[in-house]
């Protein structure tokens, strides 16, 4: 028995849904599984927690076997211990809150089980509406009912599905802060299945890219959006400012490599893994793109200096989302978005002149794309 | 009014309701939940009864359970009377009749259930026997009342097979449908008119508390 509980994942079929997937979770950490629709999350969530029975590969809790094909070993759910909160809550509609909470405790003595379930209910702020059914219950309550009936298991893995899809900003924003109250007090394995960036940024540990069934990169939500390991990860995880490059030259000594791109000289984050002369992609994040004043030059300018036109300005509300062109061809346009106040008072608009610099710790390589676009 | 007919005729519905209730709610929730190759076949064979001539099957119903049958001679050995012609007989030929109005509206009410909701079950840690009676089967309710109802009325209107299968025998065969088809012959209208009076109270009330089923499981959204 693995006393850390940790979840491993390895998930290989080619029909009827093809499947890469290898993740790892420990106890007690939040993993964000995010995808655009379709990448198959939900099946990879489905697999774990046994009721997706055509899914071909190993699934390991604790060091407790769930699944291994290879050895015809499939644990059926309900000897799963696991906690699963549906993306529409599944929640029994014929059955109280309580009850629904009730019906996940076949492992506790009939004695307790009420006096625990409405310690869970309480646990998640819902004390006083033990009674109500479901369709009596607000999209945020009814969430906390399935959560609640998730944790009522006494899981060895949790799964969230989507939690937050099916409610409004406000409560969403309210339930983000509940689960990351409660996760403190959790040491089980937890995969969120989300398609928001900025959800699995603001929550997970770590995060895993799944596209069309694969799992292309692990890490920090702020190392996957930094450096993705791919031009294709890149663009899963939103960024735009994506161009290809080639390698210049590489300046151990300031821990730097110098990349060309339009005919200008960039220093990038050291990469001494891509030779010099190497057509590589390389991508800067929005939070390393610094718009110079246009009014007074500073000395934070000197760091990758490019100057072009401002080709677009869109204000959306609080911010303002510029594309600047800064070369001929095609991909010559870099993107960002500033708070329109600051865009206002820059006097940036369609057709002006502006500057920007390009932060080298901003700027990350990866290997040449065949295409940047994802097919 | 013939008496005798129409006791005979609502112990047939009962017996049919209470054998065709279990083996409608498994037939229905392996059909609604199981995808294999063929099923279109085995849905198929099962609605058979509702498009066939009530004679037709009946005719296939005698030659199956007929004294030169297989089984109809094992049950002969083992019961000591014949299957066809007896009150045994028509239990058998009505529950085959009625296996489509038995099995489709149970099935359709388990297709409404979402499949999440069964995966939540099992993720509770429910068996399959308790999902299917503390969560499916209440949900289904209302598709187990218009399975039985229908069923049950079903029963009592049966003619055709009845006939076939069973012949006239009074107090053994002789159905309330039967009965009335009897009274036209003899020329007895008002007998005829009273008794199909009561057949057609009684499918009046089973057609209105199918309704009323389906009306309170719209209202509910379950």
């Amino acid at each position: 028995m693995d006393p850390s509980g940790a979840l491993t994942v390895e998930l290989t079929q080619a029909r009827p849904i093809p499947l890469a997937v290898s993740l790892a979770c420990t106890g007690g950490e939040l993993l964000a599984l995010v995808g655009p629709s379709g990448s198959g999350k939900s099946t990879v969530l489905r697999a774990i927690a046994g009721v997706y029975p055509s899914a071909r590969g190993r699934v390991v809790v604790g060091g407790d076997t769930w699944l291994d094909s290879a050895s015809g070993h499939f644990r059926p759910a309900r000897e799963r211990s696991v906690g699963f909160v549906f993306q529409n809550y599944a929640l029994f509609p014929h059955l109280s809150a309580e009850e629904n909470v009730v019906q996940a405790m076949g492992h506790v003595v009939p004695a307790e089980r009420v006096a625990r379930a409405r310690a869970l209910l309480e646990r998640t702020n819902l004390a006083g509406l033990e009674a109500r059914r479901p369709a009596q219950l607000s999209g945020g309550q009814q969430q906390r009912v399935a959560v609640a009936r998730a944790l009522a298991r006494d899981p060895k893995v949790l799964l969230l599905d989507e939690p937050f899809s099916a409610v409004d900003q406000v409560t969403r924003e309210k339930l983000y802060e509940e689960l990351a109250t409660l996760r403190r007090d959790l040491n089980v394995p937890m995969i969120l299945v989300t398609h928001a960036l900025d959800e699995a940024a603001m929550l997970a540990d770590r995060m895993c890219i799944l596209h069309r069934g694969t799992t292309l990169q692990a890490g920090t939500p702020q190392a996957v959006m930094m450096r993705p390991a791919s031009p294709l990860v890149a663009r899963l995880v939103g960024l735009k400012n994506i161009f290809p490059g080639e390698v210049v030259e590489h300046d151990p000594a300031r821990l730097v490599t110098r990349i060309r791109w339009q005919g200008r000289i960039f220093e990038a984050a050291h990469a001494p893994q891509f030779a010099a002369g190497a057509r590589i992609t390389w991508v800067v994040a929005p939070s390393h793109i610094v718009v110079h004043r246009r009014d007074r030059p500073s000395r934070g300018e000197r760091e990758n200096p490019v100057s072009g036109v401002v080709e677009r300005c869109i204000e959306l509300g609080e911010t303002t989302a510029l594309s600047l062109r800064v070369g001929a061809g095609e991909r010559a346009d870099i993107f960002l978005s500033l708070p329109t106040h600051a865009a206002r008072r820059n006097g940036l608009a369609q057709g002006v002149a502006a500057g920007i610099s390009l932060l080298t710790d901003g700027i990350h390589l990866m290997p040449a794309a065949e295409s940047l676009t994802i097919s | 009014m013939d008496t005798t007919a129409l006791l005979l005729s609502l112990k047939l519905a009962a017996c049919t309701v209470a054998i065709l209730a279990p083996v409608g709610i498994l037939v229905a929730r392996w059909l609604a939940t199981r995808e294999f190759a063929g099923k279109p076949f085995v849905e198929a064979a099962f609605a058979l009864p509702l498009v066939l001539p009530p004679t037709v099957l009946g005719y296939y119903l005698l030659v199956a359970l007929g004294g030169h049958s297989p089984l109809g001679r094992w049950y002969e050995a083992t019961f000591g009377h014949p299957l066809v012609f007896t009150f045994d007989g028509l239990v058998v030929a009505s529950v085959i009749f009625n296996l489509p109005f038995a099995i489709q509206p149970v099935q359709r009410a388990f297709e409404a259930i979402p499949e999440d909701l069964r995966h939540a079950a099992a993720c509770c840690g429910l068996t399959g026997l308790q999902s299917l009676w503390r969560i499916e089967l209440p949900l289904a309710w209302a598709g187990l009342v218009t399975g039985a109802v229908l069923t049950f009325a079903h029963t009592l209107g049966e003619f055709g097979v009845v006939l076939m299968v069973g012949g006239s025998i009074p107090g053994e065969t002789k159905t309330i449908a039967i009965a009335i088809y009897d009274r036209v012959q003899a020329f007895d209208s008002p007998g005829a008119g009273v008794m199909s009076a009561v057949l057609l109270l009684l499918s009046v009330v089973a057609i209105g508390i199918t309704f009323l089923a389906s009306a309170k499981r719209r209202r509910h959204g379950s």
